[in-house]
């Protein structure tokens, strides 16, 4: 993946470089507001990463400049400020998804993962399949080798959206955010305790492990 | 002169400049149709007088013939303040009456006379001599001949309505000038008071801005607008202050409370750098840092959030939310875990309530409460239990977490939400110390409060929204 980092902090920025690198990714650095978003006009990428406080131009500006010139591609976020509604200054200005520094880099890449399959997937698929799991958001119904598994409402949406983005990590704000719609830092280890439950129900009675803890990240769904 | 000037160049000399003007316009129209009514009314008058007269002399002609007239226009010329009574020949001659003469040509045109003319008295020749020409009398009068060619002229004196225009006149110019100086006057007291308490203003807002954060604006006994205009920058000032210091405080907060965890960061990266180690060692000691920086980073946010709270409310940030769907929520949330703590967890929130607030920040403070709750109520008792219920009571909202858990002496109840206070001193408990401070800075943010009460056994917790706060869902 092609990954363009705008931020003006040199050591942040070679951080960045070097783990989306080592990730697997190819990333271009911008130091400044002016020259990323140059660089975001002229180049393809696949991703933009975004500091909201750049020299010359700020953030926001450049995303809002590139959506009214057409320029679709995902951008995430990165912001010092934590205000009450500073997140949702920041996507509506454009911005796909916002992530307050300090943050730990396994939750930025599951960001920018997610973010690129979100951009790939145009169409909405009504019926999602990870290895003999197969889930029906029209009828509700979630069956696994054929066999029908009850689960409750919210262990419904929890599942919808792991197999949505099965084979990609997703953390644990992740899963508060898109499944509770809560964007706090959920103190305690309430998140595993439902993704416990959840991987009971579609595991109990099946050999093979679907829901996969990844360490110090969060988990990933996949066959 | 500077001050006179800069008088004359306020607001309230402007004001009373114009206000002069209109009405010095208004009283001038009103005296000149005054002046103009009465003259008209005193003119119709006198015509109905000299009717009156002519009939009567022509009844004395019908009856004694023109010797008989002409007595009858003596005995009434010699009255005191007599009308004018004139008896002429057919060349115009003047045979009886008192008129000694008048301008000439009046006599040649029967009928009313078609604008005042001027006359003299007998016997007031000689007193009238010296006299200016537009001293004699004006008159109005009506003529007319009598069958054998005598001239007969009555009219009446126009002394007293041409008096009566003199003094309106007057009146007029004497009113006006008064006003003027009152106007002036006025100017300038008002003028002058108007600036001092500016002065007084501006002398108070240069020692703020030169560094005296707690100098206010002075304000008087009158309660006029400039003090309400002084009361509310003074308000202003207290804010600014309030909001000065609370930016003060989060610094030193933040200096204080990350210094310790930071150092212990540091030994421990420096104690794993001393001496052999094994890889496993370094890399159980890096993980151990990454941890801990994430504590850190989690208390971080959670005091500049505190703090952002603290310096107040903006209305930008809520929305009309449900406090019911709230509960539901984060009961949903806790549910499981608190299973695994062998805690039960219920809701008891059976009706809507919607009001003005963040979503957002209720959620978490509501989570930090019921995560408390459970923490501390877990493996405490026979069948540990925390209830989330929803009630409206006195016009408050209130949003009470009850367990039955070991409680909170009621000494402790207030330290609780102070910062970094955890009771328990051994520290078993994950956790920032930070939670309830949080969910207080929540309540304070929407005008309302944290209450903690005993719930024997237990601790029940209630956030309580304020009456104005929220609306009865229809």
């Amino acid at each position: 993946m092609k990954i363009l980092v705008i931020e003006d902090d040199r050591e942040a920025a070679d951080y960045l470089k070097n783990a989306l690198t080592e990730a697997g990714h190819t990333a271009d650095v911008a130091r400044d507001g002016d020259s990323g978003f140059s660089m975001a006009e002229t180049g393809s990428y696949d991703i933009y990463v975004i500091d909201r406080m750049l020299p010359r131009r700020d953030g926001l500006s450049i995303i809002t400049e590139l959506r009214k010139g057409g320029n679709e591609t995902p951008a995430l976020i990165l912001s010092a400020l934590g205000e009450v509604d500073d997140r949702v200054t920041g996507l509506r200005a454009g911005g796909d998804d916002y992530l307050t520094k300090p943050y730990a880099f396994s939750e930025l890449l599951a960001r920018i993962e997610v973010l690129k399959r979100r951009a790939g997937a145009k169409e909405i698929e009504t019926v999602y399949r990870v290895g003999d799991l197969e889930l029906d958001r029209l009828s509700h119904t979630v069956r696994r080798s054929g066999q029908e598994i009850a689960l409750q409402p919210r262990e419904f949406r929890l599942l919808e959206y792991m197999m949505r983005h099965a084979g990609q990590v997703v953390t644990r704000t992740m899963l508060l955010e898109n499944v509770w719609d809560y964007h706090f830092d959920p103190q305690t280890n309430v998140i595993d305790v439902h993704i416990s439950r959840l991987r009971g129900k579609i595991e109990k009675g099946f050999e093979k492990p679907l829901l996969h803890t990844v360490r110090g990240a969060g988990y990933m769904l996949k066959d | 002169m500077a001050r006179l000037l800069a008088i004359l160049n306020t607001t309230a000399a402007r004001l009373s400049a114009l206000y002069l003007l209109l009405f010095a316009v208004c009283a001038t129209v009103l005296v000149i149709y005054m002046t103009s009514l009465s003259a008209r009314m005193i003119v119709s008058q006198t015509r109905d007088a000299i009717n009156e007269e002519v009939r009567g002399l022509d009844r004395a002609y019908q009856r004694g013939g023109l010797p008989f007239l002409v007595r009858v226009v003596e005995a009434r010329a010699r009255q005191p303040g007599a009308n004018l009574y004139l008896l002429a020949d057919a060349n115009g001659r003047i045979l009886s009456g008192n008129v000694e003469s008048l301008q000439p040509g009046i006599l040649d045109a029967p009928g009313w006379t078609e604008r005042p003319f001027t006359y003299t008295r007998f016997g007031e020749s000689e007193q009238r001599l010296n006299a200016p020409p537009n001293a004699r009398h004006e008159a109005m009068a009506v003529v007319f001949r009598l069958p054998n060619q005598i001239i007969v002229l009555v009219g009446r004196d126009l002394g007293e309505p041409e008096k009566f225009r003199g003094v309106m006149q007057r009146a007029l110019v004497v009113t006006l000038a008064i006003m003027s100086l009152g106007a002036l006057l006025i100017w300038y007291f008002v003028g002058r008071r108007a600036l001092k308490r500016i002065d007084r203003v501006s002398a108070a807002s240069r020692r703020i801005m030169a560094g005296d954060l707690s100098g206010r604006l002075p304000i008087s006994s009158a309660g006029d607008e400039f003090d309400r205009l002084s009361d509310n920058l003074n308000k202003m000032l207290d804010r600014i202050a309030a909001l000065n210091e609370g930016l003060r405080q989060v610094s030193d907060n933040i200096a204080h409370d990350l210094k310790t965890p930071l150092t212990r960061l540091r030994n421990r990266a420096e104690a794993a750098l001393a001496g052999k180690q094994k890889t496993a060692d370094y890399r159980e000691a890096l993980e151990r840092t990454i941890a801990e920086s994430d504590q850190l980073i989690r208390t971080f946010n959670a005091i500049l959030m505190i703090s952002r709270l603290e310096a107040g409310y903006s209305a930008e940030t809520t929305s009309r939310i449900d406090l019911q769907a709230i509960v539901a929520d984060v009961v949903e949330l806790y549910e499981p875990a608190a299973e695994e703590e062998g805690v039960m967890l219920v809701a008891r929130a059976d009706m809507p309530l919607e009001l003005q607030g963040n979503r957002e920040l209720i959620g978490q403070a509501l989570s930090n409460i019921v995560d408390n709750a459970i923490k501390y109520s877990a493996g405490s008792g026979e069948a540990p239990r925390v209830e989330v219920s929803l009630e409206k009571a006195g016009g408050e909202v209130r949003l009470s977490v009850r367990d039955n858990g070991p409680g909170v002496p009621p000494q402790d109840r207030d330290r609780v939400t102070e910062r970094f206070v955890r009771l328990e001193e051994s520290r078993t408990q994950p956790g920032s110390g930070l939670g309830l401070s949080l969910a207080k800075a929540v309540m304070t943010f929407h005008g309302g409060r944290l209450e903690f009460a005993d719930n024997d056994p237990g601790l029940a917790v209630a956030m309580v929204f304020p009456a104005g706060a929220f609306m009865r869902k229809s």
